[in-house]
């Protein structure tokens, strides 16, 4: 078993929770993993990436080959299409569909659900709107894991016990939150793959 | 694997092992990608009942003279900052190997092939071989664990600091670790010459043939290094050396990891003579892999370059250039790379900006307002957050050279006839080295005027503590700037036009000035109001 992922994002979004849940869920698993971080000056709203390996088998490199990636998640719709050299033909792009905007020649949202929809494998959902029904818009990067986890080979009870290891000192009504939010996006990939 | 494994970045397994082999203190100035060696430690429960030192220090040399100072008294101390704060702390630390240790040292550096936050992408083993003492470079993070928890004794064995090197890539990956037992700190007690540590030239000749004597020494060590492997293959046609992480690209490359060729995984210098003479005398020629520059390939290949072929970087069999990864590695062995679609042509750059809110963006704003009548071309700036003026749509900076080079820049400048020069520093920068490009510009009274502009932090490595806050004002009084030309502003929008005004008053004074923004950072303002509310909450 080997899942490589590549999340995507802008500084401040908070790509490394989501790492930081599927880590959980992969050490309960007794799974082997590494996972490259982006710290510096790119964290000032520049475009950051993690690399994310899970294996039943130890890991050599910390990055991921190109065209090896067997999913890119990414909380904002421009920064996944940023990695494509890095997905294999039969991988995953699971994007969120809400832009962050903060550059002056951001493209049109339209172009960017044209080339999110030319990917074969691709899940665009609008995170933010879910997490918001899930009852908080801050959820929203557990949407993605949710939305995330059906392409991951994990157990979804790990991945729920890694949330209530992640949110657990925030107390039960965080938890069940964000659990909810991880069900809900997970629910949407099972009826849009 | 086991479930007790700890999973930790690079940085924090150092930090970690550090603490379980004996850690007396560390020493440290925060800078990418070593920042969360020291940021660990202070996090740690364990660290704080040991009561082993954690607080940072003001620049990377005093880092590390208070490291030899604990060396000194016989305890284990650590010293980690970023590949440039090495050159920063360069006197120090090439003269700790002359005086040798007492306590055991490690000095971690930590390299930024790519230059990702950095602004060169200088290869730290030279300052080892320049010092002439082993280098450790882990290639996984149960070696970096394991080269700083054993690291202390082969420090106090061959009686030198031993440097540990490190890549981006290295410190800010995570993985599981797996601890060792806790070793106790050492007892205070003295050098058993009181004389080790005093360079007289008289001395210094003593110490420096002992350290010339025991390099046969550290030669051995690497040879029976369990960290250095000679790992044999089939195919003799040819042999690679790989060193640190450049061993994992290498066997990522195969199919259970299992590469053809004899490979020397070398991660503890100096490199082992006999594995390497092996290895060249059982292959027909070699391929060299490293991260960073071409050093172990310019030894092996030498001057004249009349032994069998030798690939790498400098044949450009792989990049002159930044940090490998499994592609590049592929390509050097003449394997396909499949790459996946191309970045379709919407996508933009995003580079980084400042803050929304952050109170540079104002001084920038008043400083290109109040700057109109004067033209472009004349604000030195250096390190930091404020180093992002120079982007759009700013356009604010016109330099960006070492710590504290603002000043001294604005100084020269001002000498060559270029009045007014303005520096723009940070007020961790300023204390870390600025203070004393001030004092050549007082004592001289150059025209310049110097802006500090104060967040109250380390900003751009995540918001650490700075020795200037609170001080800054003291601080320019103490090296004589008048009193009258000390000027602290708010940076706001609502003081746009007054900022503005102070700031035209000062460029038009012939002679040093200090302006001072102060506005916390709005991140650990952000961060402060949280826990605090947390806090009322509880």
């Amino acid at each position: 078993m080997k899942n490589d992922i590549i999340l995507a994002g802008v500084g401040g979004q908070g790509i490394l929770s989501i790492a930081a849940a599927i880590g959980l869920a992969a050490v309960n698993s007794n799974l082997y993993i590494k996972q490259s971080e982006v710290h510096g000056m790119s964290q000032r709203g520049g475009d950051v990436q993690s690399h994310l390996r899970i294996s039943d088998r130890p890991i050599a490199s910390d990055l991921i080959p190109a065209g090896k990636a067997d999913m890119i998640i990414s909380v904002e719709p421009m920064e996944g299409l940023r990695y494509l050299p890095f997905l294999a033909p039969t991988g995953w792009l699971v994007t969120n569909i809400n832009p962050f905007n903060n550059i002056p020649d951001y493209p049109a949202a339209d172009d960017l659900l044209t080339q999110i929809k030319a990917v074969k494998n691709h899940i665009a959902i609008d995170a933010d709107a879910i997490a918001k029904e899930a009852g908080s818009s801050k959820a929203s990067n557990i949407v993605m894991l949710g939305a995330a986890s059906l392409f991951l080979d994990m157990p979804f009870e790990k991945i729920e016990e890694g949330i209530r290891q992640l949110f657990g000192r925030k107390g039960d009504e965080v938890v069940q939150l964000n659990l909810k939010a991880l069900r809900m996006g997970r629910e949407f990939s099972e009826r849009n793959r | 694997m086991n479930n007790s494994k700890l999973l930790l970045l690079g940085d924090e397994a150092i930090a970690q092992g550090a603490i379980d082999g004996g850690l007396s203190g560390i020493y440290a100035y925060p800078g990418t990608p070593s920042t969360e060696i020291m940021e660990y430690v202070q996090g740690s429960k364990q660290a704080a009942e040991l009561n082993i030192h954690r607080q940072w220090s003001t620049n990377e040399k005093t880092a590390m003279e208070a490291a030899i100072g604990m060396s000194y008294a016989g305890k284990r101390a650590m010293v980690c900052f970023k590949h440039v704060g090495l050159n920063v702390a360069a006197d120090a630390f090439i003269n700790a190997s002359i005086t040798g240790v007492n306590g055991g040292l490690i000095v971690v550096s930590a390299d930024d092939p790519s230059m990702h936050s950095s602004q060169n992408e200088q290869d730290s083993r030279f300052y080892g071989k320049f010092s002439m003492i082993p280098i450790l470079e882990p290639s996984n993070q149960q070696e970096a664990y394991d080269m700083a928890y054993f690291g202390f004794e082969l420090s106090e064995r061959l009686n030198v600091p031993v440097l540990m090197r490190i890549t981006t890539r290295m410190a800010h990956s995570r993985a599981g670790v797996q601890r060792r037992e806790v070793k106790p700190q050492n007892q205070l007690h003295l050098p058993s010459d009181p004389r080790q540590f005093v360079l007289l030239p008289a001395i210094a000749r003593k110490n420096y043939k002992k350290l010339l004597v025991s390099q046969s020494a550290m030669e051995l060590e690497s040879e029976k290094s369990a960290y250095n492997q000679l790992i044999p293959g089939t195919d003799k046609s040819l042999g690679i050396i790989t060193t640190g992480i450049a061993y994992n690209y290498l066997i990522e490359n195969y199919p259970d990891h299992k590469c053809p060729y004899t490979v020397l995984k070398v991660c503890q210098y100096p490199i082992p003579r006999k594995q390497v003479t092996d290895l060249y005398n059982d292959c027909e020629k070699l391929l060299i892999l490293e991260e960073g520059y071409p050093i172990v390939e310019e030894m092996i290949k030498g001057f004249l370059n009349i032994g069998k072929t030798i690939h790498g970087r400098l044949d450009g069999t792989l990049p002159r250039d930044g940090e490998l990864n499994p592609n590049i590695v592929a390509k050097a062995l003449g394997m396909p790379v499949t790459e996946g679609q191309l970045v379709p042509n919407i996508v933009k750059n995003r580079p980084p900006s400042l803050c929304q809110g952050c109170g540079h963006r104002d001084v920038y704003e008043d400083l290109n307002e109040a700057l109109k009548e004067y033209g472009t071309g004349r604000v030195f700036s250096d390190i930091g957050c404020y180093t992002l003026g120079a982007l759009p749509p700013f356009n604010a900076i016109n330099s960006c050279v070492d710590m504290g080079a603002s000043i001294t820049m604005a100084k020269g400048a001002a000498d060559a006839g270029l009045v007014p020069a303005i520096a723009v520093i940070g007020d961790s920068t300023f204390t870390h080295s600025g203070m004393t490009g001030l004092l050549d510009a007082v004592i001289e009274n150059s025209p310049i005027t110097v802006i500090i502009s104060d967040n109250s932090t380390t900003g751009m490595t995540g918001g650490q503590h700075s020795s200037a806050t609170g001080r800054i004002v003291e601080i320019c009084k103490g090296i004589g700037v008048h009193p009258d030309h000390i000027r602290v502003v708010t940076p706001l929008k609502k003081n746009h036009e007054e900022n503005v005004k102070i700031i035209k008053e000062e460029l038009e004074y012939n002679g040093v000035s200090v302006i001072i923004p102060q506005r916390e950072c709005i991140q650990t303002f952000a961060r402060r109001k949280k826990s605090e509310k947390k806090e009322s909450n509880e």
